[in-house]
C-alpha cells in the first residue's frame, strides 16, 4: 500500500533540567489518501512534536519518513520548499499563523505565487474560488485578517492550506478554539474538501470527541509513544490502552435527565 | 426564603458603543454551584468581571449589584476567589507557589508568615499538588498546565472566601486535565460551603455538576433554571441548539467508516 504518508520509528529527545526526555519514542504511522488519521493524548504526549518533526520544522534524532514515495528527511532547500506544498498545516490560532495587518487577499496570495499555482492574472480568480470554496464571500478578499471572526480566520487558514493542492493537511488542534457550532461547520466543510480532493489528515487534537467525528482511524499518544492504533469505532468502544481509556472517560457527557 | 447571595438587576456594560452586557436580572443563592454558559461574545466573561470588580475602567456600568448576603461590596480575596483561564498569567512568575499561596492567606486571616506558610502547604495537599513541601519553594514555570491551576485554586480559596468565580478555568487544559479540576472544584465547594460561579462555553461539562445554569447570548440572558430542566427542556430554541451541538463519543460520526 503506497499512502501519501509512512513514518517509521521516529525518535526525537529533548533534555530538560540535565534530564533526557523522549517526546518521540519509537513512533510509526500510515496515512493512506483520503484517509484521517486522529492522533489523540493528553499534553505533554508528543503530539505536536510529532507534528513540528512531520513539517520539518524540528529535526528527529532518528527514524525515518516517506511522504508520496520520497525519502522526506533528506530533502534541503530548494527541493523541501517546493514539496512542502504538499504537505500542509492548519494550526489552532490562525491569528498567530497571519501577519494580522495582512489582507485575506494577500494572505492567500503568497502561496499561490510561492509555489507558482497561479500566474499574477489568474490569481485574483482562484482567491476568490478558494474563498468560495471555503464558504467565505469574495468580497472577503480585501478585508484584513484580524476583522474576522475566530471561525472565518480558521476557514481562510483551510483555503491556503489547500491553495497548493496539497495531499495531505497536518491539522493541529485546527478546531479547539472554536465555538461548539463554528466547529461543527469547520468539521463538516473538512469532510468535503476530503471527499472531493482525496485529501489525507493528520487530525490533532486532545479531544476525543471531536477526533472521533472526523477520523478513520485514531492513534493514542502517551509519553511519546503511540500507545494504541486502530479503527476509530473499536479505540472509543473497546479501549486497549490506560491512555485511551483515560481519554474516553474524560470526555464531558450532556447529562439531561432529571435526577 | 432567604435573601439571595447576591442580586443583578438591570446590569448593563458596555465598552465604548459596543454593549457588552444588556439588563440583565440574575440572583445567585448562597451556596449554590451556578454556571453562566455561553460561546464567544455572550458577556459571560464580563459578567465575571462586573460582578468581581475586575472591570476596565473605560467599561460603562448600569443597574444594580447588591449582596444582601455580605451586606457590602466583596472585598477581592478575602469575600470571593477568582480563577482565571491562564494561570501562567495569573501566577507571578517570580515567586515561589509557597509565597503566593501564603500572602493570601497572611492578608486576609491575619496570620504571621510563619502561620500562613503553614496554611499554605495545607492547602496545596488539599487541591492535590504531588510533594507540597517541594512545591512550596518551586516557581511555576517549573509546574505543569494543570498543577499551575491547583495552585491558582488554592490561592483563590486560601482566605475561606463565601464565593469562588471560575473563569473559563478549565479551558485552557486537555480534556483528562480538565475532569480533574472539574472534580476538585466540585469536592472543594461542597466542602467549604462555597459558592460557585462556573463560567463555561461548554454546557456539557457543567451539566455533570453545578445546580443551576443560566444561558447567555450576545450579552443577554437567554434563560436560567436549575441545570435538570433547562437540559431536558430548554424554554429557548439557542439553547436547544447549544444542546444539540453538542459532541461526544456516542454520536454518529461525520465520515462514513470506510475509506472509499
Amino acid at each position: 500500500m503506497n499512502g501519501p504518508l509512512t513514518v517509521d520509528a521516529l525518535s526525537k529527545a529533548y533534555s530538560s533540567s540535565g534530564r533526557r526526555v523522549a517526546a518521540l519514542d519509537n513512533v510509526s504511522l500510515t496515512i493512506t489518501a483520503g484517509e484521517t488519521l486522529g492522533l489523540v493524548g493528553a499534553s505533554g504526549s508528543g503530539k505536536s512534536t510529532l507534528s513540528r518533526v512531520l513539517l520539518r520544522l524540528l529535526e528527529p534524532d532518528a527514524g525515518s519518513i516517506r511522504f508520496e514515495g520520497e525519502d522526506w528527511l533528506a530533502l534541503r532547500g530548494v527541493d523541501l520548499r517546493r514539496r512542502r506544498a504538499h504537505m500542509q498545516m492548519v494550526f489552532q490560532d490562525p491569528l498567530g499563523a497571519f501577519n494580522p495587518l495582512a489582507s485575506v487577499a494577500s494572505v492567500l496570495d503568497d502561496p499561490l505565487r510561492i509555489h507558482d499555482i497561479a500566474d499574477r492574472k489568474q490569481r485574483p480568480a482562484e482567491i476568490a474560488a478558494l474563498l468560495e470554496r471555503v464558504g467565505l464571500p469574495t468580497a472577503f478578499a480585501s478585508r484584513p485578517v484580524r476583522t474576522l471572526s475566530g471561525g472565518q480566520r480558521q476557514r481562510v487558514a483551510i483555503a491556503r492550506a489547500i491553495a497548493t493542492r496539497p495531499s495531505l493537511l497536518v491539522l493541529d488542534e485546527a478546531v479547539s478554539a472554536l465555538d461548539v457550532t463554528v466547529r461543527g461547520r469547520i468539521l463538516e466543510l473538512l469532510v468535503e474538501l476530503q471527499r472531493e480532493r482525496g485529501l489525507a489528515y493528520l487530525f490533532i487534537s486532545h479531544d476525543l470527541a471531536v477526533v472521533r467525528a472526523i477520523s478513520h482511524r485514531i492513534a493514542v499518544m502517551d509519553a511519546g509513544r503511540i500507545v494504541e492504533e486502530g479503527p476509530a469505532a473499536d479505540v472509543v468502544t473497546a479501549p486497549r490502552s490506560d491512555a485511551a481509556r483515560r481519554l474516553i472517560a474524560a470526555v464531558p457527557r450532556l447529562v439531561t435527565e432529571p435526577a | 426564603m432567604s435573601p439571595p447571595f447576591c442580586s443583578v438587576r438591570n446590569l448593563s456594560v458596555r465598552y465604548g458603543l459596543e454593549a457588552a452586557l444588556k439588563s440583565v436580572d440574575l440572583d445567585i443563592v448562597r451556596g449554590e454551584r451556578l454556571a453562566i454558559i455561553g460561546e464567544s461574545g455572550s458577556g459571560k466573561s464580563t459578567l465575571a468581571r462586573t460582578l468581581a470588580g475586575l472591570l476596565a475602567e473605560r467599561a460603562r456600568i448600569e443597574g444594580e449589584i447588591t449582596w444582601p448576603a455580605l451586606g457590602q461590596a466583596p472585598l477581592p480575596g478575602r469575600d470571593f476567589g477568582f480563577v482565571f483561564q491562564d494561570p501562567g498569567t495569573s501566577l507571578n512568575p517570580v515567586l515561589t507557589i509557597g509565597e503566593q499561596v501564603a500572602e493570601v492567606a497572611r492578608r486576609h486571616l491575619r496570620l504571621d508568615w510563619r502561620q500562613a506558610y503553614v496554611h499554605a502547604e495545607g492547602l496545596l495537599d488539599r487541591v492535590r499538588i504531588p510533594q507540597p513541601a517541594r512545591a512550596m519553594r518551586a516557581f511555576p514555570h517549573q509546574l505543569s498546565g494543570g498543577q499551575r491551576q491547583r495552585v491558582a485554586i488554592a490561592a483563590a480559596i486560601a482566605a475561606k472566601p463565601a464565593l469562588l468565580i471560575a473563569d473559563e478555568a478549565t479551558s485552557a487544559l486537555d480534556v483528562v486535565v480538565q475532569a480533574e479540576i472539574v472534580r476538585l472544584l466540585d469536592g472543594l465547594v461542597r466542602e467549604e460551603g462555597m459558592t460557585l460561579l462556573f463560567i463555561t462555553h461548554d454546557i456539557a461539562l457543567a451539566s455533570g455538576f453545578v445546580d443551576r445554569v443560566a444561558v447567555f447570548r450576545k450579552g443577554e440572558l437567554v434563560e436560567a433554571g436549575p441545570v435538570r430542566s433547562v437540559l431536558s427542556s430548554p424554554a429557548e430554541s439557542y439553547t436547544a441548539a447549544l444542546i444539540a451541538n453538542h459532541r461526544d463519543l456516542s454520536t454518529k460520526p461525520l465520515i462514513t467508516e470506510v475509506v472509499s
